[in-house]
């Protein structure tokens, strides 16, 4: 729920469904917690490092797919929002495509 | 004139002007920090070796600057739920909190930086210290940005909620939106520099 939702008016309603909202916030809060620890844990068994790369970057996707659903409120957002957010995503995966051809020499750009 | 649909939403688009354009922004936030992802990725594994991030850099330091930014997410949004719970004094002590837990992570990021320069650690010693200076850096001006706005909203600004609170409202929620973005990204960069 945005305020954008609740633009008119902040009935009894609205301030239980805001009740809930925070208990999810607190419940979000615990697991950003525990996977903190879960990172910086598995980061001491110095894992080869594609095996450590892949673990940390699932836990970080984690994470913030966790702060941008429920704090950001992307589980509950209009489609304009979502549309932009897909165009960034393409953008973004070209962005990070871009090293990739670089590897051997180049030979993906010559 | 006054600012078109700050507080009533766009029937076309369903959302305000301000939502559409704080999304906008991050948008293209996104793609700042992106190319500097990629930067990284392209010097880490075009050279010859990489030291792992906690030979140079302070882990449990790190690991506690993580905890502050996501503690002052949740403080930032319990600031924006209280104000939709009309509680404007609960607002007030949330909001000062994620500035206070800001101010915390930019002292703890200014030891950082004042160990490495003490320690001839400077971004010309090292691929590996460039890419970190740069990129933390760039991260810590966002934090500073983020407490300014926020500290206008929790000090002058806050005068809008007598006159029009679903716009102050709605401009919390905004800048929240962009603080919660700046602790995405130290949700990444933390494990990128420190850990691999």
């Amino acid at each position: 729920m945005t305020s954008d939702h609740a633009a008119t008016s902040m009935t009894s309603d609205h301030a239980v469904d805001i009740d809930k909202h925070v208990r999810v916030y607190i419940t979000v809060f615990v697991a950003l917690m525990a996977l903190t620890i879960v990172t910086v844990a598995v980061s001491r068994y110095h894992l080869p490092v594609p095996i450590a790369v892949t673990v940390a970057l699932i836990v970080a996707s984690i994470k913030g797919s966790l702060v941008a659903c429920y704090f950001m409120h992307l589980i509950s957002e209009k489609k304009l929002i979502y549309a932009v957010l897909a165009l960034t995503v393409v953008f973004f995966i070209a962005l990070m495509a871009l090293p990739v051809l670089t590897v051997h020499d180049g030979f993906w750009i010559r | 004139m006054d600012i078109p649909y700050t507080v009533e939403v766009r029937r076309d688009t369903g959302l305000t002007n301000g939502k559409i354009g704080i999304w906008l922004f991050l948008a293209s936030e996104v793609m700042l920090f992106g190319a500097l992802f990629a930067s990284y990725i392209l010097i880490r594994v075009g050279s010859a070796s990489w030291p792992r991030g906690d030979t140079f850099l302070d882990v449990p330091l790190a690991t506690l600057n993580t905890i502050v930014l996501i503690a002052s997410s949740v403080t930032m949004v319990m600031a924006w739920a209280s104000l939709m719970r009309n509680r404007f004094g609960t607002f007030r002590l949330y909001m000062g909190g994620t500035i206070l837990l800001g101010l915390v992570f930019l002292v703890v990021k200014y030891f950082e930086y004042s160990h490495h320069l003490h320690a001839g650690e400077l971004p010309r010693t090292h691929n590996f210290l460039a890419i970190y200076f740069t990129l933390t850096g760039l991260h810590g001006l966002h934090v500073f940005g983020g407490m300014v706005v926020n500290a206008y909203f929790w000090g002058p600004g806050a005068k809008l909620w007598k006159t029009n609170p679903v716009w102050f409202t709605n401009r919390v929620e905004h800048s929240g939106l962009f603080w919660h973005f700046v602790d995405l990204v130290w949700i990444f960069l933390f494990p990128t520099l420190y850990l691999l």
